[in-house]
């Protein structure tokens, strides 16, 4: 049965679908937004995916009906990570955050063909007109930390269980080492590269190949519990990663540096509820709470707290720069002279370690 | 503890889920039945025992709910290929999808809580010995079950009638059948078995490696498992070297990135297992072409009882 399409039922369709979407066409501010988070890894990695959910859950409470949220998560960085991200454009999402570095390309792909949603991605580099980047100071958190294991580390070895070598992973491990280093001049960080995110089998298998070659702390840019399991089970200490791991290692964990979402997140639908939503790069950290350091754990003396929230609350008042010169790097180079710290661009770039790093 | 024994500790616990699994898989084998489920047999054994030692606090009851959970699938394994006749690498490939799935949406309540790990065992005397005490007396049950099961399974299939007549259905089943030898039945229980041995692997990791539950945790050994039968060709003492050889790669490049001995990048160390075992095959059928022999004929192969 063939339908009979007129010119009469053609106009009478297209005026019907143009009065339809008139209304709809460009009030700025909306009633309810919908918004989608895409996940590298399980909710349950109590890591990095999990304080990313907790985020999620803080805008869902602070919002109410204003808000309609939804996730994917697992979706492995790759071909897999753009179908998934434009299903969730193409499902009526007016925001959606890619929570992992590797999510990038496929975001600035789908953002060019769904230029009314709005995309946020964690950790990268690229934007577009729809596309903010957001990013947190990890590395702030590792110059505190790197300042506990200074003061704590007997060996003077520490074990450093690294994912992948992008920029955010080397900064880490450099603020880390400086920090350590400023107390413990001889100390040797030794870093072993597992090349996932995720992967609790081997992470624990660094760990255990750390701890044989004389590691008393163990550190780690990897998402799961298991390194600090393992050391808590040798009997050395650890520091937590992407959430408190105490549950874990309730002797071994010193502190565990924390990623904080939710007020970010908060922010970000709101301005999307209210049509002042605009693409950005920031760099937040302790001073804005994006990165938040746990509750001290039963190993850290008085003194080695103090001298840890002194570290804190220098980088949160500007007076102490987590790359501030001088810096010499593995070869013995002096890269940053005194009186001179390194620059935001120059960081999001760095590609080479600082002496002390065994990488 | 001395670097080098603690290390090799460490390769004994990378070795046993390998090699519980490619025990299980091989007496499978050698009755004719290809499961390639392995990994998805090693998953719902360590997601049940996870789950049921977390419930009940007892380790124990853990490890029978694992091999019990390995059993139910490779039962649903057995009924569809040697009852339906359907094809078996298909349906291998659809219990490891199946199995990963099936684990993911049990565990997912057990994300992110710790359970105690397997007791080791701890002769006053013995375990404290300098070496000998952490390296032979200081594993858990499932370490000593692992060797103690290759011991069985080869005493099983090379010294047993019933043994025999396994190996017969695998080698020749239709001539066994003519015999008057139940070659389904056989094969169920080679499947079965296979499905135990799986789910205790599984077992290892989520109580033992590392306790706790995390969605796809076996991490393709599995299919390491599966390469490791043939690696050992389908015989058992060679299984138990091939898995600590693995075991052992897996650990020392870990380790030698710890020492930076090698200015080589760590993706190429990450390789060098599953390198290792490409070319040990390679040796090995470079060497004696006989190695295809090795094979049980009918592996793979449904049987039809003739009219």
């Amino acid at each position: 049965m063939t339908l009979k399409t007129t010119r009469r039922t053609l106009l009478a369709g297209a005026a019907a679908t143009g009065a339809l979407a008139l209304p709809g066409s460009r009030l700025l501010a909306a009633e309810q937004v919908k918004a989608g988070w895409v996940y590298v890894g399980p909710i349950g990695d109590h890591g990095w995916t999990y304080t990313h959910d907790q985020g999620r859950l803080d805008v869902e409470k602070a919002l109410g009906d204003k808000v309609v949220t939804t996730y994917v998560e697992n979706v492995a960085e790759g071909p897999d990570a753009e179908r998934v991200i434009r299903q969730l454009a193409a499902s009526g999402n007016d925001i959606i955050f890619a929570t992992s570095f590797g999510f990038m390309n496929p975001v600035i792909r789908v953002a060019k063909q769904f230029p009314k949603v709005k995309f946020e991605h964690a950790t990268g580099y690229k934007t577009a007109p729809n596309v903010a980047v957001y990013n947190a100071r990890f590395h702030e958190g590792r110059t505190v930390i790197g300042t506990i294991a200074g003061r704590l580390s007997k060996s003077g070895i520490v074990g450093y269980i690294a994912s992948f070598p992008i920029p955010e992973v080397v900064m880490g491990i450099n603020a880390f080492t400086l920090a350590m280093r400023k107390r413990r001049p001889d100390a040797q960080i030794k870093v072993v590269w597992v090349n996932s995110w995720y992967d609790p089998g081997k992470e624990a298998d660094a760990a255990k190949a750390l701890i044989d070659q004389g590691a008393d702390i163990i550190t780690q840019h990897t998402d799961s519990p298991a390194p600090l399991q393992v050391a808590e089970e040798r009997g050395v200490s650890g520091f937590g990663q992407a959430s408190d791991m105490r549950k874990f290692a309730p002797n071994a964990q010193l502190t565990a540096i924390v990623d904080h979402w939710g007020p970010y997140y908060v922010e970000r639908v709101k301005a999307v509820l209210e049509g002042t939503w605009k693409s950005h790069i920031i760099w937040h950290g302790l001073k804005e709470g994006m990165v938040q350091i746990a509750p001290y754990g039963p190993r850290v003396p008085e003194e080695v707290r103090a001298e840890a929230d002194a570290v804190k609350q220098g980088i949160i008042d500007g007076t102490l720069h987590p790359f501030a010169g001088p810096i010499r790097d593995q070869a013995g180079e002096l890269r940053v002279p005194e009186g001179q710290s390194l620059s935001d661009e120059e960081l999001l770039k760095m590609d080479w370690y600082v002496e002390g790093v065994q990488a | 503890m001395d670097p080098i024994v603690a290390t090799t500790v460490s390769v004994i616990s990378a070795a046993t889920p390998l090699l519980l699994a490619a025990n299980g898989e091989l007496v499978a084998e050698k009755a004719g039945v290809l499961n390639l489920g392995v990994e998805g047999m090693m998953l719902v054994g360590a997601v049940s025992g996870f789950a049921v030692t977390l419930i009940t606090g007892s380790a124990t009851l853990g490890i029978l709910a694992a091999a019990s959970a390995g059993a139910l699938l490779a039962l649903l394994f057995g009924l569809l290929t040697l009852g339906l006749m359907a094809n078996q690498v298909a349906t291998g490939l659809a219990l490891t999808i199946f199995g990963v799935g099936v684990s993911s949406l049990v565990g997912a309540g057990f994300v992110g809580t710790p359970v105690e790990r397997l007791p080791r065992l701890d002769i006053p005397g013995l375990s404290d010995l300098p070496v000998l005490g952490p390296l032979l007396f200081g594993h858990d049950a499932l370490v000593y079950l692992s060797v103690a099961m290759v011991a069985l399974t080869a005493w099983f299939l090379g010294r047993t009638r019933a043994g025999m007549i396994l190996r017969a259905c695998g080698e020749n089943d239709e001539a066994a059948h003519a015999l008057g030898y139940p070659v389904i039945a056989v094969r169920f229980a080679a499947v079965l078995f296979g499905g135990v041995m799986s789910g205790l692997a599984g077992a290892f990791l989520s109580l033992s490696y590392t306790p706790m539950w995390v969605e796809a945790m076996t991490a393709g050994r599995g299919w390491i498992a599966l390469a490791l039968v043939v690696f050992a060709a389908w015989r058992p003492w060679r299984l138990l070297i091939g898995a600590y050889l693995f075991g052992g790669v897996t650990i020392l490049q870990l380790h030698a990135q710890g020492l930076g001995l090698f200015a080589v990048p760590s993706q190429v160390l990450s390789m060098l297992p599953y390198l290792a075992t490409i070319l040990v095959l390679t040796l090995i059928a470079a060497g004696s072409g006989r190695r295809r022999l090795d094979a049980p004929a009918c592996l793979g192969r449904p049987f039809r009882p003739p009219a």
